[in-house]
């Protein structure tokens, strides 16, 4: 019986036969299905990881303004000098404030489309909302330094509404001020805020859609009154969807290296320190364990975002 | 297991298993399907009755065991190699295409020439009575409707063994009774093979020639459905098929003196009365309080507490006039004629 | 009133509403700010709208070369991830085993981690193996972060497709290759169309990684962040910074409208 089973598929056609073959090795399907992705993201993508993790473990002449391999820790440990610590102080703090301004801007808008919106207000909003997510983001940028000009509407807007000695004394409080809007620390986080703010309100739109409002009206029913309900049943439920856009917020805002440049203060963040550390400066070893920081400090992130539940919100 | 192999069984198991990890879905089955025959695998959902199914079409290899579609071996053999066809649970009709295309597909994928595959379709179709519906989508079919399509599409191909899992499962009752009766027609006049899955026990003994009854991946009792329901062998068949009181083997040496379990019917246990002769040794007497009574239009079920055992009897409210029904609380003499129980395997559980 | 309410269910608080219309105004004040500026231009004291800039823009061949380019890599990057991205899900979908979270978790982790990393990991590589930068970098920088896009499309609609249609398919007689071209093709094919506009328009955008692959090669976001350094060309700049907002705008949209309602389209046959 077996032989002539192998006899009757010796006859036939090539595409039948490896089809066969799939199906009684299932696994060997799985394996050809895999096995360029895997050679891809595990051979490029990943060599490409370790090999610059790696470098972060070479040694730079400062004098000769060249790389040699001996393996040493001191870039390592330069992290954790003022200046350098300074710049990682920095952008942690710009990035978790991104992160709040995100969700309690973004939160009212996705509650409002889900809970509130018609079918059609719904796909307005979410267009409306996916349109500026996708827009290129040097193009944003660019339209931000045109807004925040001298020239530009903002500071039109301002002068007409005779604000402008408010504005005045906004760029004098020291973290947040500077000379002009589109020099200071406020203008960056403006930016900032602008550019990431759909990659917060997405998940949480996601979130809110998936709690049935049977949920909501069972908790009035039990006698919560509206604010009740929102603090203890729908707020635990979305805040995994929360959580999940402050992953974007959070890991965009640290390694972002082109807002920096263009809008406010001189300062160094991470992403431009890595950037002139590896361009200007040829310091590759420095740049490499610069990269270490945001990579830690987004998987801290992660690990701690994943016991949220946020995962699933994604 | 005979080298050569029996043209008359069209499906044979040879102590079959099917493992997921820890789980054993069919637990060393065994059965010979005739050539012909209209054969159910009856049980409760995840009894393993559905993969056996399965493992027939060749959605699924068995773990150890051998399986013979027509004498020759099926392992290894991909569903598409297979001469048997599966009518779906929930039909599985392709979206994407038209009806005609449905029904049509399985030759066209045979490499038959396009009209004469769409002129089967259409014959097909009409064998259904859906003959003016091919230009529609499945999605705008009723359930009725896309169930005959999948028939049409599975017979088009002319199997020599027809699967049906759970065919009539999503349809309303009336519309499943009026199916039932086609199949039975469609059966008798195609004359192949039919394996039936269902959970349905009245469908499984309305329909065919021999049921399987599975229970926790083994088969329990393979029989006529007559047999099933008059000589159940074990308690679990006793119980699923049709309602039936078990009686643990504890009470039945209460009652008979004996320690094997047996089986008797609601219908078989009368009401005992006075008239009723204590000499009669073939009589089984016992007395319970009324738990529970419920309408059933012609009849009323009455649940007795005997012991430790519920006992279910069925009373004719033809006969009984409101007033003579028993009352819940109300203490009853019961009985029932020892030719009608039906003694039970012992089993552990 | 622009939209009805939804039927039985109280209006929205008026200050919701306000913060969410608010919150959409800021999102696209930017965006309108590049509309009205590539329309207009300004003589000294006074200005009108004019469509002089689209013109100048045409005929600049720096600006085509650098939007034929950002095209091309754009639809090489899409294809590279439609292959894996499929293969991807096909593997994915149905099956567990040991280490696929660690797949995901990879075809994620392009557009996770920040892409000054991945910009820089490419970069550093391709220096050690000796490989000059230029288009063909740039193809596979992009699609490494394009195919989770790919996937995530893909393995969505893998997932919302009933298996007993591969099944009923391969029962009637069609082997795998027949029921992945007739079958799970047709399924796919919005999804997939879908993964791709979006996979198209990430990749025709993208900036912080392409500076890094791209060697001498000038993309069209590229191009434009040079000319932030050259403010007397602002005129140029503002026009191809619309268009560039509307080439992609247009797949975002048309992605939308694909994978709407698309339980429709693969469950109907329950």
């Amino acid at each position: 019986m077996q032989s002539s089973i192998i006899n009757a598929d010796t006859s036939k056609p090539f595409g039948r036969k490896f089809s066969n073959t799939l199906y009684r090795k299932n696994n060997l399907f799985l394996f050809l299905l895999l096995t360029p992705p895997l050679l891809w993201f595990g051979v490029v993508y990943l060599g490409s990881l370790f090999a610059l993790l790696w470098q972060s473990f070479y040694t730079f002449d400062s004098f000769s303004m060249a790389v040699s391999n001996d393996l040493t820790l001191e870039n390592y440990r330069s992290l954790f000098d003022a200046t350098n610590f300074d710049i990682i102080l920095r952008t942690l703090t710009m990035a978790v404030a991104v992160t709040l301004a995100t969700a309690l801007i973004g939160f009212p808008i996705a509650y409002y489309m889900t809970r509130y919106g018609s079918r059609a207000e719904k796909g307005f909003f979410y267009i409306a909302v996916m349109l500026p997510m996708w827009a290129s983001y040097i193009v944003k940028t660019y339209a931000w330094t045109v807004i925040l000009s001298q020239q530009g509407i903002l500071y039109w807007c301002i002068n007409h509404l005779g604000l402008s000695g408010a504005l005045n004394h906004v760029l004098q409080i020291p973290a947040i001020g500077g000379n002009t809007l589109a020099t200071s620390n406020l203008g960056r986080f403006i930016v900032f805020t602008y550019i990431w703010l759909p990659f917060m309100i997405l998940p949480i739109q996601a979130a809110l859609e998936r709690v049935p409002t049977n949920l909501l009206q069972a908790s009035a029913d039990l006698g919560a009154k509206p604010a009740q309900t929102f603090r203890r049943v729908l707020l635990p439920l979305v805040f995994p969807g929360v959580v999940a856009g402050s992953i974007f917020t959070f890991s965009l805002t640290l390694g972002d290296y082109i807002i920096p440049q263009l809008i406010g203060p001189s300062g160094l963040y991470i992403g431009t320190m890595v950037y002139t550390m590896q361009g200007s400066v040829g310091n590759m070893p420095l740049a490499a364990a610069f990269t270490v920081v945001p990579i830690t400090l987004i998987f801290i992130y992660l690990s701690l975002a994943k016991r949220t539940g946020a995962f699933d919100a994604l | 297991m005979t080298a050569i192999p029996d043209v008359f069984t069209a499906v044979e198991f040879s102590i079959v298993s099917k493992h997921y990890g820890d789980v054993r879905a069919v637990d060393n089955v065994s059965i010979a399907v005739a050539e012909g025959e209209f054969f159910s695998m009856l049980g409760p959902s995840g009894s393993g009755k559905t993969t056996c199914l399965r493992l027939i079409a060749g959605f699924e290899q068995p773990s150890i065991g051998s399986i013979k579609i027509f004498g020759k071996e099926a392992a290894g053999t991909p569903p598409y190699e297979r001469e048997v066809n599966t009518v779906f649970q929930d039909y599985a009709l392709f979206p994407h295409m038209n009806v005609l295309d449905n029904v049509a597909y399985g030759l066209r994928v045979k490499g038959i020439a396009k009209p004469e595959c769409y002129k089967r379709a259409e014959q097909a179709l009409e064998q259904v009575a859906l003959a003016e519906y091919g230009k529609r989508k499945p999605g705008e079919l009723s359930g009725g409707q896309r169930q005959r399509v999948a028939l049409a599409r599975a017979l088009v191909n002319k199997p020599r063994v027809l699967l049906l899992d759970e065919p009539l499962g999503a349809l309303d009752l009336k519309l499943r009774e009026q199916m039932q009766l086609e199949l039975k027609t469609l059966h008798k006049k195609l004359g192949i093979t039919f394996i039936y899955v269902t959970h349905d026990q009245s469908e499984a003994l309305s329909m065919s020639d021999r049921v399987a009854v599975f229970n926790r991946g083994k088969i329990e009792q393979v029989d006529t459905p007559r047999n099933l329901y008059m000589h159940p062998k074990t308690s679990f068949v006793a119980d699923f098929v049709g309602t039936s009181n078990v009686i643990n083997s504890a009470m039945a040496q209460q009652l008979t003196g004996q320690n094997q379990p047996f089986s008797i019917r609601p219908e078989h246990i009368k009401l005992g009365t006075n008239e009723f002769n204590d000499k009669q040794n073939d009589i089984i007497k016992v007395a319970g309080e009324v738990v529970d009574i419920q309408y059933h239009g012609a009849t009323s079920k009455v649940e007795v507490s005997v012991g430790n055992q519920m006992l279910f009897m069925v009373l004719s409210n033809t006969e009984l006039s409101e007033a003579e029904l028993p009352k819940i609380s109300q203490r009853l003499n019961l009985c029932w004629s020892k030719s009608r129980m039906v003694m039970l395997e012992n089993q552990a559980s | 009133m622009l939209f009805k309410t939804k039927k039985n269910q109280p209006s929205a608080p008026i200050w919701l509403k306000t913060l969410a219309y608010g919150g959409l105004v800021f999102l696209h004040v930017p965006i309108a700010v590049i509309v009205i500026n590539a329309f207009l231009v300004s003589d000294g004291s006074h200005t009108h709208f004019t469509l002089h800039w689209f013109h100048a823009a045409f005929a600049r061949e720096d600006v085509m070369s650098a939007i034929a380019l950002s095209l091309k890599v754009a639809a090489f990057a899409t294809s590279l991830a439609i292959i894996m991205g499929t293969m991807t899900a096909a593997a994915l979908y149905r099956r567990n085993f040991f280490g696929k979270e660690a797949i995901t978790t990879m075809l994620i982790l392009p557009i996770a981690l920040p892409g000054i990393i991945t910009g820089i990991a490419l970069l550093s590589a391709m220096n050690i193996l000796d490989i000059t930068p230029g288009f063909l970098t740039i193809v596979v920088s992009h699609a490494t972060f394009c195919v989770v896009m790919i996937y995530n499309n893909v393995v969505a609609r893998f997932r919302r497709m009933p298996h007993n249609l591969i099944e009923a398919s391969m029962d009637l007689g069609a082997d795998g290759f027949t029921t992945f071209r007739f079958i799970i093709l047709p399924q796919l094919a919005t999804a997939l169309l879908a993964g791709a506009l979006l996979a198209f328009a990430l990749s025709f955008d993208e900036l912080i990684v392409t500076i890094f692959t791209a060697g001498h090669e000038v993309t069209l976001p590229i191009w434009l962040l040079n000319q932030l350094s050259r403010p007397r060309d602002s005129a140029i700049t503002n026009v191809v910074a619309m268009m560039v907002m509307l080439v992609t705008a247009i797949p975002i949209i048309a992605a939308y409208y694909l994978t709407r309602g698309t339980e429709s389209i693969a469950g109907s046959s329950r």
